[in-house]
């Protein structure tokens, strides 16, 4: 997938140990090595990943619009909770997936 | 339930600064804060960051080194990642972290919580690839990400100090597309402030445009009828400009146009609130200590009007100030004394902001988007929606808001209310401030029932916003 987003530290420029080594984690069931402990809405941008979701009204595409956790657009499921990628940190194993269509909870729905 | 002298809600500048402040009186301080790190987004992991990126961002960010610094005292709990989704009258406040719900209680409140982007509903602002230039901010400062082959657009400084930051990192933006005019500027020079602290921030201002116009950054200004066109994501923007609609192809699309204070918590306390017309926005009613219409509860930082990064931590020592008088750790000629130096440099901080906010207008289109744009992104309410339910005799933002559903969705109205008082207003000629805007109800961010049921003893009753 292309994207308009750049890591800089990958650019060489700036090595950047601090933000963890690369760890697998997997959206929509495709494997992306993320950087640990990094901001997941960020490094899903750098993948490549877009949409985040499709709204449950009328199921347009999304992604992250403000970064700081007052849209709700970054949403995403993670082990069965609903919840915001701009809020989280990379953790390896994360299984990521579209939310399904429904409004947001952040919970789980069973 | 964990009990301190001060809950601080939110760790930016005047979070963080009210916090050294009332602990260095030896208040207990608890500081609860959404972010992974303390910073607010001004400073947004700034001890992590600095290091790395100092050189992009300037050394505006690298200064809140020292506030984080400051944290690190005795008396002070920093609790990061704590969404605080229920704060009562009574100074208890319901939080989740990583899912688990807790709960403090502050013998005194201190709201802390920022701003927001003003809403900028333009056709195609729902799009991937359309950010807030505070989203591109952000991106830039917590993780070293820069947004390629983008487009700004809107008014204000930031969107200077962004494209400037683009253009260091080596990413520089297509076009700058700024929706003021020269009309502005001129009625803004009215304002130009005699104090120093005025002119400093013109200069800062007039090197950033020239590091633009060094790198080739075109600039179009007085644009209006901005789009953004795509299907699944952005591909272009649109706009008019010196009588000609221009076109430029781009994938990103970074909005601003001001930010404006966040009220959440403050309207679900009910708190008396006030509108400001320089600023266009509502505020909660302070007095100069920061104390709002409930005297147990402060208001500091952009949350309390917009300000800045300066302004903010000096209101936030000012609040913690007459905190520590209030609960008798210090008398009142100590902090009138302390008071003092704090207020003249906040005033001279704040000599700028006339000019800001006349040279720096909202976008009018925006304020007043066509039919067909959608101003609620969560429940995808458009303009037009708004104003059907209007004619049909909606006269309030609370109707406005059951019948449309606009302000239902998780955002609870951070997106919209401002855009839905607007559009109000402008119907019923009169200004947004007489038309109010929607309650606000706990949980003020989505929770988990199980979260709720956890703490179920321990609350006392409805909330304030409950009726
Ligand atoms: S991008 Fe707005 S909440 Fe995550």
């Amino acid at each position: 997938m292309k994207t308009a987003f750049r890591d800089l530290a990958a650019g060489g420029a700036s090595a950047d140990a601090s933000e963890g080594a690369r760890v697998p984690v997997s959206f929509e069931g495709r494997a992306l090595l993320l950087r640990a402990g990094a901001n997941l809405a960020a490094e899903l941008l750098v993948a490549g990943v877009m949409p985040f979701r499709h709204t449950p009204v009328s199921g347009a595409p999304r992604g992250p619009f403000c970064m700081m956790g007052a849209c709700y657009d970054c949403l995403v499921r993670i082990g069965g909770v609903t919840q915001q990628a701009c809020m989280i940190e990379v953790a390896g194993g994360m299984e990521i997936a579209m939310p399904p269509a429904g409004p947001a909870d952040g919970g789980t729905d069973d | 339930m964990t009990e301190a002298d001060l809950i601080v809600l939110g760790a930016g500048p005047a979070g963080m600064a009210a916090a050294c402040q009332a602990a260095g009186a030896g208040l207990s301080v608890l500081v609860l804060d959404e972010q992974p790190r303390a910073g607010g987004q001004i400073y947004r992991d700034v001890a992590r960051a600095a290091a790395l990126r100092g050189r992009i961002l300037g050394s505006d960010y690298t200064g809140g080194q020292a506030l984080v610094a400051a944290l690190d005292h005795p008396l002070i709990a920093h609790l990061p990642g704590a969404v605080a989704w229920r704060v009562d009258p009574d100074g208890t406040v319901a939080f989740s972290r990583a899912g688990v719900a807790g709960m403090a209680r502050g013998r005194r409140l201190l709201v802390a919580t920022g701003a927001l982007e003003r809403p900028m509903p333009v056709p195609g602002w729902t799009l991937p690839g359309v950010m807030t230039a505070g989203a591109a901010q952000i991106l830039l400062k917590a993780s070293g990400v820069v947004a390629g082959d983008a487009v700004l657009a809107g008014s204000g400084p930031l969107l200077y100090l962004v494209a400037a930051q683009m253009v260091r990192a080596g990413t520089p933006p297509r076009a700058l597309v700024e929706t003021q005019g020269t009309t502005d500027l001129l009625a803004a020079a009215r304002h130009l402030p005699g104090a120093l602290a005025g002119w400093r921030m013109l200069a800062k201002g007039g090197a950033l445009l020239r590091e633009l116009a060094g790198a080739g950054v075109p600039r179009f200004r007085g644009a209006s009828a901005i789009a953004v066109e795509g299907a699944d994501h952005a591909t272009a923007i649109t706009f008019d400009c010196g009588g000609t609609r221009h076109r430029i192809p781009c994938s990103t699309v970074l909005l601003h146009h001001g930010v404006v204070p966040n009220t959440q918590v403050t309207r679900s306390l009910a708190l008396a609130h006030d509108w400001d017309a320089a600023q266009r926005a509502f505020r909660p009613v302070r007095d100069g200590w920061g104390r709002t219409s409930l005297s147990t509860v402060f208001v500091a930082g952009d949350g309390a009007g917009i300000g800045g990064a300066g302004v903010a931590a000096l209101s936030g020592r000012l609040a913690a100030l007459a905190i520590a008088h209030d609960l008798g750790r210090i008398c009142a000629g100590d902090r009138d004394l302390a008071a003092r130096p704090l207020r003249v440099r906040r005033a001279l901080d704040l000599a700028a902001r006339p000019f800001l906010d006349r040279a720096f207008p909202p976008f009018r289109g925006a304020l007043a988007p066509d039919d067909a744009t959608i101003i609620c992104r969560c429940e995808e309410v458009t303009a037009g929606d708004i104003r059907r339910h209007a004619a049909l005799g909606t006269l309030g933002p609370n109707q406005a808001k059951a019948f449309s559903r606009a302000g239902m969705g998780p955002c609870q109205g951070r997106f919209c209310a401002a855009s839905v008082a607007e559009i109000l207003a402008a119907l019923q000629g009169t200004s947004p401030g007489r038309i109010g805007t929607h309650r606000v109800r706990a949980p003020l961010k989505p929770v988990t029932l199980a979260e709720i049921a956890a703490l179920a003893d321990d609350l006392p009753g409805p909330g304030p916003g409950a009726s």
